[in-house]
């Protein structure tokens, strides 16, 4: 049972990878415009 | 007459080509601008832009080339771009234009158009370019005019530059809201064993384990994420105010310490869960509540009105000059719909000043050269040329913006009614906590902290704080679906307080381009109708256009000895006849006699008086009803800048003399607002100008009518757009009735507040319950408060 221990740890990390992508993509802007790369993504080049 | 009157349209802007259509390789266009756009396009292989949206193109018929060289001032150049360096420049553009994908499809491929623009990048709902460009190849400037040929005027003011520096968005609740969630999913699951019940079966050393992995998880939560409650409460501590966040704050102290206490000495396993939902939640209904129209802005002053430079003269040349550089003594130029920058004497050129924004007079006024002309009027006509007495910061009319009110921000964030409940609450719950604590005191005092603590974290208002966010900020959306758009939350409820509602009236009840003209005196024959005609029709002076649109495609007769005379009128030889046209004042000159009527345009046809053209603004649409509606709930009052010559029309819907007033100073509208205020009463403001900043800045509620949501509207609380007017007392109402929800809510909440209280005070709440009773009214105050929103829009007929 004592390997929960090491799974939690593991588990916490991954989801502080998810945090920390969260944060960088709130900081790099990602959610300021959720309109215009809709649109730009079906113009054809 | 042969006229063409088959139905082209341009095949730029799709608007009606008219009667003199610009044809190019066989295509129809209805202005040289439109067509010049095409051209452009298909050199560079653009057509796609056609093809993407329905209407892409928009017409550019009354638009004028703007000069741009002012940009490359290295001062102003400095306070416009992001960045610059030797090889590249980065600028951010306010485009207003921007309006469907074809605008992004042909914005985000000017390279094609001007290969040393490396990259272009829009954002749709801020209206805004990024771009970036070969600082050797091209200059600002010639950027800043490709844009302007295209149609999208870089929208560049003197305040857009000075706030430059703090435009990017607050987006520390966002980290707040986005950490909080994390250790709430992740306390939660940490948790599961106990909610489940099996921290009896598993290892001790498990639930000592995981009870610490829960605090470690929860202290970002309270010093980062819980950090504006705690601090909010203490500075109302501090100055003896109550609000919501104390109760709040309380009830976290008391949630954090207790679990904390639970848990290092193993006693229990701590209430963290709820500690981080709590935070997760409220943060939700913050941000919820704190989300904005991008595209609109409430916080515009006078200096976003005036552009960025103005064009002077000296030796000969025109050189393009900031704004904020201009001296008295410098001479200007300015063109046709140009605003003066600066107070001045008129030096050259026929002063003809619409002041209809700045002061509320309706009809343009003409200046002969000698006469001062204030900042803010937008000439119309040909080129003048001014000089100047005054810094623009220093002009007559701008001086209202050193009235304090302008200086003393409108109250903070938090509504009347949070405040209201915090105080109950706050009272309540202390009450409550210490009558259980001296109660168990006399039996176990462990028992005594036990309930003491519990009272503190089950009465938390939380439903409470959440349902005035999520409530609020439903209607404020529904009103927004209703095109009126609300500054914040608080508006709606300041809306709903009203009792006394002001109107401004050029621009507000009356729009300002639709004039409605008619003519009193005796009726004149086909004949003489052609031959004023023919004589106005000489003249370019705004009123003889009026007149002459008015009079309709009539023939022209030959005119000799026209003469204009200057802000008097015109005169002129028709078949033998001799016509004058003109203001009163000429015609008095004319035949020796005052006339029997003061304003409008007079005709006089050999001497004689024939009668006059009176020019009446158009009401809005619905004004008539809308009026009458407020009226049977509210007071309502009219204050205009204007003259009274209209006062007539107005006396059925303001009947009160006292409260229907002309020739209004911008400070007498203020005083105005503000002596109804002292006498306890709730004020709304309805203007649309300059003139109206102050009232709309004192008013509880300024509410600015604007036909064009993009154009300049001054500082207030609510934009209405003038198409939904006549909605105006349904939405009031949906006010009124989104604050009754509240109360509901409150009552919803303080039931599930009850039944807590009752587990508290006996000191038998134990974890699960306070997991399960907290998101659980959260979760229905929010739901009633929302959709009881949206039945009452439904109910009073407006959309969803």
């Amino acid at each position: 049972m004592s390997i929960l221990f090491l799974l939690i740890g593991i588990s916490l990390i991954v989801a502080l990878v998810f945090l920390a992508a969260f944060i960088w993509a709130v900081r790099d802007g990602q959610f300021e415009d959720d309109y215009t790369p809709a649109e730009r993504i079906l113009f054809e080049d | 007459m042969t006229t063409v009157t088959a139905t082209t349209t341009c095949l730029h802007c799709n608007d009606e080509a008219g009667d003199h259509p610009v044809i190019w390789n066989e295509n129809i266009f209805c202005c040289e601008g439109c067509k010049m756009v095409y051209e452009i396009l298909q050199e560079n292989e653009l057509s796609t832009f056609y093809q993407l949206d329905e209407n892409p193109g928009f017409s550019l018929k009354s638009k004028q080339q703007k000069d741009y060289t002012y940009l490359d001032d290295p001062e102003t150049l400095s306070k416009v771009v992001n960045f610059q360096d030797e090889n590249f420049t980065r600028v951010n553009f306010t485009l207003p234009q921007i309006h469907c994908a074809s605008c992004i499809w042909l914005l985000e491929h000017l390279y094609r158009v001007n290969p040393h623009i490396v990259q272009s990048k829009v954002n749709f709902l801020k209206k805004e370019i990024d771009m970036t460009f070969n600082t050797k190849e091209i200059s600002l400037s010639e950027v800043a005019n490709l844009l302007d040929k295209l149609g999208y005027s870089p929208d560049i003011n003197l305040q857009s530059i000075d706030e430059k520096q703090n435009r990017s968005a607050n987006k520390t609740i966002i980290y707040q809201l986005g950490i909080a969630g994390f250790c709430f999913g992740n306390v939660m699951l940490l948790s599961f064993p106990e909610y489940l019940g099996l921290d009896e079966t598993i290892d001790p050393q498990f639930t000592r384990f995981f009870g610490l992995l829960n605090i470690i998880l929860s202290i970002p939560v309270l010093i980062f994420s819980a950090r504006d409650y705690l601090i909010s409460a203490v500075k109302g501590l501090r100055f003896g105010q109550f609000n919501l966040d104390m109760p709040i704050a309380l009830g976290i102290i008391s949630l954090f310490g207790r679990s904390v206490y639970e848990i290092l000495t193993h006693t229990g396993a701590g209430y963290l869960d709820s500690f981080t939902g709590l935070i997760f939640f409220l943060l939700i209904g913050k941000w919820f509540q704190q989300r904005v129209y991008n595209h609109l802005s409430f916080e515009r002053d006078y200096k976003s009105y005036f552009p960025l430079a103005a064009m002077v003269l000296k030796a000969g040349k025109t050189i393009s000059t900031p704004v904020r550089e201009l001296r008295p003594g410098d001479r200007v130029l300015i063109k046709n719909q140009e605003i003066i920058p600066a107070d001045g004497i008129l030096i050259n050129g026929d002063g003809n000043i619409d002041y209809s924004f700045v002061t509320g007079e309706s009809h343009p006024v003409t200046k002969a050269s000698g006469s001062r002309l204030f900042a803010g009027g937008r000439h119309v006509g040909g080129n003048i040329e001014i000089e100047l007495t005054q810094k623009t910061d220093q002009s007559y009319l701008i001086r209202l913006w050193d009235h304090d009110v302008f200086h003393n921000a409108k109250e903070g964030e938090t509504t009347r009614i949070a405040n209201l409940a915090g105080k109950l609450f706050t009272i309540a719950i202390l009450i409550i906590a210490f009558s259980t604590l001296t109660w168990w005191l006399q039996f176990d005092t462990a028992k005594a902290i036990n309930a003491f603590t519990a009272v503190l974290i089950i009465a938390c208002p939380c439903a409470v704080a959440l349902s005035i966010p999520f409530t609020l900020s439903n209607i404020a959306r529904i009103m927004a679906r209703n095109k009126l758009f609300l500054r914040n939350t608080n508006a709606v409820e300041n809306l709903s307080r009203l009792d006394n509602i002001v109107f401004d009236k050029t621009g507000t009840l009356t729009t300002g381009m639709e004039q409605n003209i008619h003519f009193e005196g005796q009726s004149m024959t086909g004949e003489e109708l052609e031959m004023v005609y023919s004589l106005v029709n000489q003249s370019n002076h705004p009123k003889s256009r009026m007149l002459a649109k008015h009079l309709g495609d009539l023939n022209r007769l030959h005119v000799i000895g026209f003469a204009e005379i200057e802000s008097k009128g015109i005169t002129g030889i028709v078949r033998q006849a001799t016509i004058h046209v003109g203001s009163a004042k000429f015609i008095e000159e004319i035949i020796g006699h005052k006339p029997d009527n003061k304003h409008g345009l007079f005709i006089a046809i050999d001497h004689q008086v024939r009668g006059h053209f009176l020019i009446k603004q158009a009401f809005r649409d619905g004004v008539e009803e809308v009026v009458k509606t407020l009226n049977n709930t509210n007071d309502t009052a009219l204050l205009s800048g204007d003259n009274d010559k209209d006062e007539n029309r107005f006396i059925q819907l303001f009947p009160d003399k006292n409260r229907r007033k002309f020739f209004q100073s911008p400070e007498m509208k203020l005083d105005f607002i503000h002596t109804l205020q002292k006498n306890g009463k709730t004020v709304m403001m309805v203007g649309d100008g300059l003139n109206d900043a102050g009232a709309l800045q004192m008013a509880d509620i300024g509410m600015v009518i604007s036909d064009d949501t993009n154009n300049f509207s001054p500082a207030c609380d609510a934009i209405l757009d003038a198409r939904a007017f006549d909605k105006l007392p349904a939405l009031i109402q949906l006010s009124r009735g989104g604050i009754k929800i509240i109360y509901l809510a409150f009552l919803l909440s303080l039931t599930y507040n009850i039944i807590g209280l009752s587990f508290a005070v006996q000191a038998l709440l134990s974890p699960v319950i306070a997991a399960i009773l907290m998101p659980l009214s959260s979760i229905t105050v929010v739901i009633f408060g929302v959709s009881a929103g949206n039945f009452l829009a439904r109910k009073i007929g407006l959309h969803l």
